[in-house]
């Protein structure tokens, strides 16, 4: 009986999520147009002038956005390959995953450097660097944390202040998340201090950048740790209200890569569009005003060498090792 | 001279060809040595990485209250990382439980305390290197076994494969053509005291058939020493035959004139005209068979020397003023009228010997043939072509036998009551026919033969 129980309750879950997208956009061409079924992580806020750079280039192509967490991204697509074409994510380590297991197709003609690429599959379209994000009016007596030293030792500091007002990805939601902290684990035992002490102070966590900058904006907390700075970039309505530090002792690089599926209804389109994302015309076009940092542009490369593409990725997402890490991880934050 | 020489297949060209066999062969199995040699030490390097990588990963589990703890070290899979980007999977299993990894891995059957074992097989439909080890875990209360299992694709392997494969076969291609220059430059250098030999003999003028003393290779000792053999028996026939030659004309022409004087003397002294008869008819047979033995031994010696001809620069016009001098007595005995023309330049290169013999025939025919007090007509050319024509004022030739007469022993018809034994124009066609000349028969316009020499 419990075990129909729990059958009907993740039916009804799975129910639930078929339709739960974050966003669904659908951006027409015309009436009778292909279209190109796109999943991503990115926000269509932060994505939308690629789309229409991209429609502007190759008229008569609808384009279909959906948009979803980056580990509800690898789910979906895993359980449902041929309904997507392109795949685009943050979560490096996942889209590696898809392209190691075979879901991925082959673009030979796209030209990028070795470590932008993964089997000519998995194409880096961007740089972006993890980011700390304070709110600047409770920052305004206090020096900027320039290192995660600096946030452990004004945490330790100022308990009170920022007790239950700091914010940090959930790492078993959030797969960007998850990457970050495991890259930031990887390098430097810092990250665990870190956390302890956000652990200590009842860090508030996150399943998406986007609240968190505006949690941030809003007062709610005063520092995030490990944001997409590209998302605070990309809000320049509260601009006046956070600041975007880059952690100088070991600033972690992500690629958002994207893959076209091998079971693609339109693999030309999907070609087309990954030659599109992977070229320069998109953020060029968009000079000024692109929000999110090219790999090809100059002050995406300043922050330093992005996270490797290579098997490696594939380690934390072992079964074990990521029950290991995340129970770690909760015993640090969750308390 | 230029006799022909049945040819069967060239020396040159069977040693260059089985040498350029040979090193075909060698070039083949070098290629195939690099490639497998290669093939096995690309296979064995992806074999030690996997090998390591496997035995970082079953080294970090552990085993702690009975449950299994796994913490895959991130070079582990860092270092399979490879230049085509090859795809891995793995899995770990714990009594024949998957802990973790992909499930779809096959793993072979593994002995309690086997090696790793290597195997090539197939992972989503890629062909993998797989290598599988086991390892017993052991904390206070338990003991437990734990497989786990490595695959990598052969992207890179097959690349590195194919880049040596390229590589080897360059050589092996380089080695050919280096080998096969070798094998032609080898040749020819093989054969080249056989084509020195060859040129040497060539160059020979026809009378030098003395023996070859300029030092062979060893191979070649005993084709010289044949050759020598040969041409020495050759010098020893012909002067043999030379000899005979002129001996037999000095013995044969002497006792003739001999008789010859005898039954003149002895008409001179008959008195009885049917005696006198007889007496003249021998004295026609002896004339008939002096000529006869005379041309007979012309011809023979025109045989004996046509194949090798003493050639030397020969003034066509004073060789025969000569003839015609010396023929002008038998000429004024018949009231003929023998006249000389032409031009006084004309030269050929050629045996001096025949070409006498051939013009003496001819005006001899002619002298012959010709009627009392007639002319005979004697001209030299040099221009257009250089040829000797002898015109008389005689029958003539029949039509139908022109082509018949030249040959040896045949006489025409109206020549009955001439003395001759059919030679003559054969002589002088084989002298024109030695100089690469021909001889022309025909009849004047005005009657009367006329014989041409062209040469």
């Amino acid at each position: 009986m419990r075990y129909a129980i729990f059958l009907a309750f993740c039916l009804l879950a799975s129910l639930a999520t078929a339709d739960d997208w974050e966003e669904h956009e659908r951006y027409s061409d015309s009436a009778d147009s292909e279209t190109l079924r796109i999943l991503s992580s990115t926000d269509t806020a932060v994505f939308l002038p690629v789309i229409e750079g991209f429609q502007k280039n190759n008229p008569g192509i609808s384009i279909d956005y959906y948009v979803t967490g980056t580990a509800d991204v690898y789910e979906r697509f895993k359980r449902s390959p041929t309904q997507f074409d392109v795949v685009i994510s943050s979560a490096m380590d996942l889209q590696l995953k898809l392209v190691n297991d075979g879901y991925a197709s082959r673009q030979n003609d796209i030209v990028l450097p070795s470590w932008a690429h993964w089997r000519q599959s998995l194409f880096g379209f961007t740089l972006e660097p993890a980011s700390i994000v304070i709110n600047k009016a409770a920052f305004a007596e206090l020096p900027p944390p320039e290192s995660r030293q600096d946030i452990i030792q004004m945490l330790r500091a100022r308990p009170t202040v920022f007790r239950h007002r700091t914010g940090t990805y959930d790492i078993r939601q959030s797969g960007l998340g998850y990457l970050f902290a495991t890259q930031d684990a990887r390098t430097s035992d810092t990250y665990w201090r870190l956390m302890e002490i956000m652990g200590s102070l009842n860090t508030r966590i996150y399943c998406c950048s986007g609240e968190m900058i505006d949690d941030v904006a809003s007062g709610k907390i005063l520092l995030a740790y490990n944001v997409l700075g590209s998302y605070a970039k990309a809000r320049t309505d509260i601009a006046d209200k956070i600041q975007i530090l880059q952690p100088s002792d070991f600033p972690n690089v992500m690629m958002r890569t994207a893959l076209a599926s091998r079971h693609a209804h339109q693999p030309q389109l999907a070609a087309l569009f990954l030659r599109y994302l992977t070229s320069s015309h998109w953020w060029q076009a968009e000079e000024g005003d692109a929000l999110l940092p090219s790999i090809h542009s100059d002050i995406a490369r300043a922050p330093g060498t992005p996270i490797a593409l290579d098997p490696g990725l594939l380690v934390f997402l072992d079964r074990l090792k990521r029950e290991r890490f995340v129970s770690e991880w909760e015993s640090a934050v969750i308390q | 001279m230029n006799s022909r020489v049945e040819i069967s297949g060239s020396l040159r060209f069977r040693t260059a060809a089985t040498l350029i066999l040979g090193v075909t062969l060698l070039a083949i199995l070098l290629f195939l040595g690099i490639r497998s040699y290669a093939a096995t030490f690309a296979q064995q390097s992806q074999d030690s990485i996997l090998g390591a990588s496997l035995t970082s990963i079953i080294d970090a589990a552990t085993l702690r209250d009975g449950v299994i703890e796994l913490d895959i070290p991130y070079a582990s899979f860092t270092m399979l990382n490879t230049a085509t980007d090859d795809r891995i999977f793995y899995a770990v299993y714990n009594e024949g439980t998957l802990i973790s990894g992909y499930e779809e891995l096959q793993l072979p059957n593994l002995a309690e305390t086997s090696e790793a074992v290597f195997r090539t097989s197939r992972m989503f439909g890629a062909p993998v290197r797989q290598v599988t080890a086991t390892r017993i875990l052991i904390d206070a209360h338990h003991r437990t076994r734990i497989t786990a299992s490595l695959a990598q694709t052969q992207d890179n392997l097959s690349g590195t494969l194919a880049r040596i494969s390229r590589h080897a076969a360059m050589i092996g291609v380089g080695f050919f053509a280096l080998a096969v220059l070798l094998s032609i430059w080898a040749t020819s250098m093989a054969i080249s005291p056989l084509k020195r030999l060859a040129d040497s003999l060539t160059r020979r003028g026809p009378q030098d058939l003395s023996p070859i003393i300029k030092p062979v290779p060893t191979e070649m000792v005993p084709l010289v020493a044949s050759l020598n053999n040969l041409m020495a028996r050759l010098d020893k026939s012909l002067t043999q035959s030379e000899d005979f030659i002129a001996e037999a004309a000095h013995r044969v022409r002497t006792p003739i004139a001999t008789v010859r004087s005898h039954a003149e003397m002895t008409l001179q002294r008959v008195d009885k005209e049917e005696n006198r008869h007889a007496l003249r008819s021998m004295i026609r047979a002896i004339d008939e068979t002096s000529r006869a033995a005379g041309q007979l031994l012309d011809h023979a010696m025109i045989t004996l020397r046509a194949d090798q001809l003493e050639v030397q620069l020969v003034n066509l016009y004073d060789t025969t003023e000569e003839i015609v001098l010396r023929l002008n007595a038998v000429a004024e005995m018949k009231d003929i009228h023998l006249t000389l023309t032409g031009s006084r330049s004309a030269c050929i290169a050629g045996d001096s010997i025949l070409l006498q013999n051939a013009i003496r025939n001819l005006i001899d025919n002619a002298l012959k043939y010709a009627p009392a007090e007639s002319c005979i007509e004697v001209e030299v050319h040099q221009a257009p072509t250089r040829c000797l024509v002898v015109r008389d004022q005689g029958p003539g030739f029949l039509i139908d036998e022109m082509d018949t007469l030249s040959d040896r022993f045949t006489r025409g018809k109206n020549a009955m009551g001439t003395i001759g034994s059919g030679l003559g124009l054969t002589i002088a066609r084989d002298v024109a026919a030695a100089h690469h000349g021909r001889l022309v028969i025909e009849n004047n316009a005005t009657g009367g033969a006329c014989v041409t020499l062209f040469f």
